[in-house]
């Protein structure tokens, strides 16, 4: 077995530098590495380029690094809650590049998979599709997208072992398994680290071969966004 | 009387069919799942990547690992999955979820819709609102007919960036019903009480209107 465990955070940090561009996985604040995002926005690393689907909200997650201006540019798909980031965009501190989710995705996923770029209908005829080629299949027209890379993916799980297998959680699982198959130094936070083999191999999401380095997170605040519930009858 | 937000979303419930697979925008659209008739079967996913999600938890049981795409606490269903963001927009762009419901700030007579972006106002981003309108077999709007200032939001063509092409295929508003057919809005229901003439001042496109124009029906 391949150890991917690291002794703490901060060698799980170990080659951050400015400029770089890292990946966190995470939909709104659920599944998000938070233990990595609070030590990357206390080190002197800025100029970052942020790949997320969010970008947290202003006091939490990937807010704490926009709090700081350590991020240069992010690529996300919706950034809505977050009143610093609307600011730094519109005044144009921030270079945001706003993509679709499905695309986000495939984009991730498909650099993990050896695959640099694909047609998708999503965005053909909008903005998105500025300067992309276009192909039509099957009678209707697709735009090229290509991979997303990134130095570092930050992902986060539920369950994980020394092997670097992971299991997640509900719907925070979302883009942590294409982010971790993405990223050239994938470093995953679980909440129970286990050694190998007290995992069940049939219900790993995803394979120890994508994670380089693992370990478990000191706390998880897991902040919920929007509160919704129903009453007893 | 002009329909409120529950009455749109009751009327749009009157839309799904029996055994689909449905995705519900945030806003009206996601309390369509409040009003699904008798009889009828469907499950509902949600981008972020659950299908089969049910209605929101008792107080005190909210999972922060448990939320739909509009980031609100939920519930699963029995049968219900879990999977990640690639498989979720893989049963979206495949077209294997059958039904999409989402709002909109105008939508044009070729079925174009903008719902994304106000320039230099708004930029909170697409979400999988381009994945959706791309690739869904049927597209449904729930919206109201005219904006904060009183303009239509039904236009010959969007005037705000767009978020996919040709793609709605049905409008329910406060107002009334439309369908987009390829030579443009047609009027199908007017809400109870709302004249063709008051439905045709609020539009800015033109309506193609045959016959009586039925006002809308609701079951208790």
């Amino acid at each position: 077995m391949i150890n991917k465990i690291v002794d703490n955070i901060e060698q799980a940090l170990e080659g951050v530098e400015s400029n770089m561009t890292f990946m966190f996985g995470g939909f709104g604040l659920s599944g998000i590495p938070e233990n990595a995002i609070a030590s990357l926005s206390k080190k002197e690393i800025f100029g970052l380029t942020c790949i997320s689907n969010n970008a947290g909200v202003d006091d939490f997650g990937l807010g704490l690094l926009l709090q700081r201006k350590q991020i240069k540019k992010m690529i996300s798909s919706y950034v809505g809650e977050n009143a610093e980031f609307e600011r730094q965009m519109l005044s144009g501190e921030l270079e945001v590049d706003l993509i679709p989710q499905g695309s986000l995705a495939e984009r991730c996923r498909a650099a993990g998979a050896g695959i640099p770029a694909f047609f998708t209908p999503a965005g053909y005829g909008t903005e998105v599709a500025k300067g992309k080629e276009v192909r039509e299949y099957n009678g209707k027209p697709h735009i090229l997208e290509t991979a997303l890379t990134a130095d570092f993916a930050f992902v986060k799980a539920w369950k994980g072992d020394t092997a670097g297998n992971l299991i997640f959680k509900g719907t925070a699982r979302n883009f942590n398994p294409l982010m971790a198959m993405a990223g050239g130094i994938t470093v995953a936070e679980v909440e129970e680290l286990v050694p190998a083999g007290e995992l069940d191999p049939n219900q790993i999401h995803t394979p120890g071969i994508f994670v380089q380095r693992i370990f478990q997170g000191e706390k998880y605040e897991k902040r919920i966004e929007q509160k919704t519930t129903r009453k007893k009858d | 009387m002009a329909l409120d937000k529950i009455q749109i979303a009751q009327r749009i419930a009157q839309e799904l069919k029996h055994n689909t697979y449905v995705n519900l925008g945030i806003g009206i659209p996601t309390l369509v799942a409040n009003y699904i008739p008798k009889g009828i079967e469907v499950e509902f996913q949600s981008e972020n990547g659950v299908l089969g999600m049910g209605p929101f938890p008792f107080e005190g049981e909210e999972d922060p690992d448990l939320i739909n795409a509009g980031k609100q606490t939920i519930t699963t269903l029995d049968g219900a999955v879990l999977f990640d963001s690639a498989t979720s927009f893989a049963m979206i762009r495949g077209q294997h979820v059958q039904l999409t419901v989402l709002g909109a700030m105008e939508v044009s007579e070729n079925g174009d819709i903008a719902n994304w972006k106000i320039p230099g106002k708004m930029v909170k981003g697409m979400g999988g609102a381009m994945d959706l309108v791309a690739s869904a077999d049927n597209i449904i709007v729930a919206m109201m007919h005219t904006n904060r200032a009183g303009e239509s939001k039904i236009l010959k063509q969007c005037t705000l960036p767009i978020t996919g092409v040709n793609c709605v295929k049905k409008i329910v508003t406060n107002l009334a019903v439309l369908e987009v057919t390829k030579n443009g809005f047609q009027l199908l229901e007017r809400a109870p009480g709302v004249s063709v003439e008051e439905i045709k001042n609020a539009t800015e496109a033109d309506l193609i209107i045959k016959r009586n124009i039925p006002e809308m029906r609701f079951t208790k």
